[in-house]
């Protein structure tokens, strides 16, 4: 399947985070990869699924059900925004 | 209760114009409620609801200036797709469907960016990089497309516009007729300029890598990918 990227995650998620998030350095807990969220592999299907591009680890999981929101990310270490 | 309108609330947009680029592409000029400029690089989210409730969702690139009224959408009709195919050839004057943004703060250009700038666009990927160009951005442009029916703006592109045709160059071209590679990429790029890359996925993996493999910093490399 291919894959987009983080950029065309910038719609779902501003519905969660109050500052642009293809803009903030993610650091993913599993192989400690650093880079802008613009550049992750997103990959949409049942939900927007973000993906490390060094490890394809799973970094992120936007999922929508019955009305409400599901964010599941145990795959980022850390999300930095710079001044 | 607040009546301004956020970036992601859906509003219902209203097609104010559509005009054919190419056989297989259109752009469509947006009334947009609330609508508050873009940056020139952001795209928008459009949501297009069926009778029987199905929803399709796709982002589309803004191909207008910043603050040169309302935005406007280039859509490329993609073989078997859900929502191109009704842009490019149902759509009307009058048609309505939802819309929020707009959304981006990596693949922008602003007029703060003074030095000139590497913009690299296959196909549809174009879209953003001219709303950069005509936002004023000084660059040097490099576009592959299949045939010149598959070139998008062909006639408002700077004339030192560097084209490469992958398919089917046009009759008696002596300039570039392969996908956009390293050695291409050596005689065209910009030492130490910020570079822009819009395509398929494949298309700006490969220009990336290349550009990184030229000296390129990384983090001088901004990319967008539409799969």
């Amino acid at each position: 399947m291919s894959h987009l990227d983080g950029n065309a995650a910038a719609g779902p998620l501003s519905e969660v985070f109050a500052a642009d998030v293809t803009t903030a350095i993610v650091t993913c807990a599993g192989c400690g990869a650093s880079g802008p969220i613009a550049a992750v592999h997103v990959y949409e299907g049942a939900g927007t699924v973000l993906r490390c591009p060094g490890c394809e680890r799973v970094l992120l999981r936007l999922v929508r059900r019955d009305g409400g929101i599901c964010v599941e990310m145990c795959g980022v270490r850390v999300l930095r925004w710079r001044p | 209760m607040s009546s301004v309108t956020r970036a992601t609330d859906w509003r219902l947009a209203t097609v104010a114009r559509i005009a054919p680029e190419t056989p297989r592409a259109a752009t469509l000029t947006l009334d947009v409620p609330g609508w508050d400029g873009h940056r020139a690089g952001q795209h928008v989210d459009v949501r297009l609801t069926a009778d029987d409730g199905y929803r399709a969702q796709r982002s589309y690139s803004i191909a207008s200036a910043p603050n040169d009224g309302p935005p406007q959408i280039t859509v490329v009709e993609v073989d078997g797709g859900e929502v191109s195919p009704w842009m490019v050839d149902v759509a009307r004057d009058g048609d309505m469907f939802e819309v929020r943004g707009p959304f981006g703060g990596w693949f922008v250009w602003d007029a703060s960016v003074t030095e000139p700038v590497l913009l690299i666009g296959g196909g549809s990927g174009l879209v953003p990089l001219m709303s950069m160009l005509r936002g004023g951005a000084r660059a040097r442009l490099l576009v592959s497309a299949r045939e010149p029916d598959d070139l998008l703006y062909a006639s408002e592109l700077p004339p030192e516009t560097i084209r490469t045709y992958t398919r089917h160059p046009p009759r008696g071209w002596t300039g570039y007729a392969r996908r956009v590679d390293r050695a291409m990429l050596h005689d065209v790029h910009l030492p130490g300029a910020r570079v822009y890359v819009c395509g398929s996925t494949p298309f700006v993996e490969s220009v990336a890598n290349d550009l990184v493999a030229l000296g390129h910093d990384p983090a001088a490399i901004r990319t967008e990918r539409f799969g």
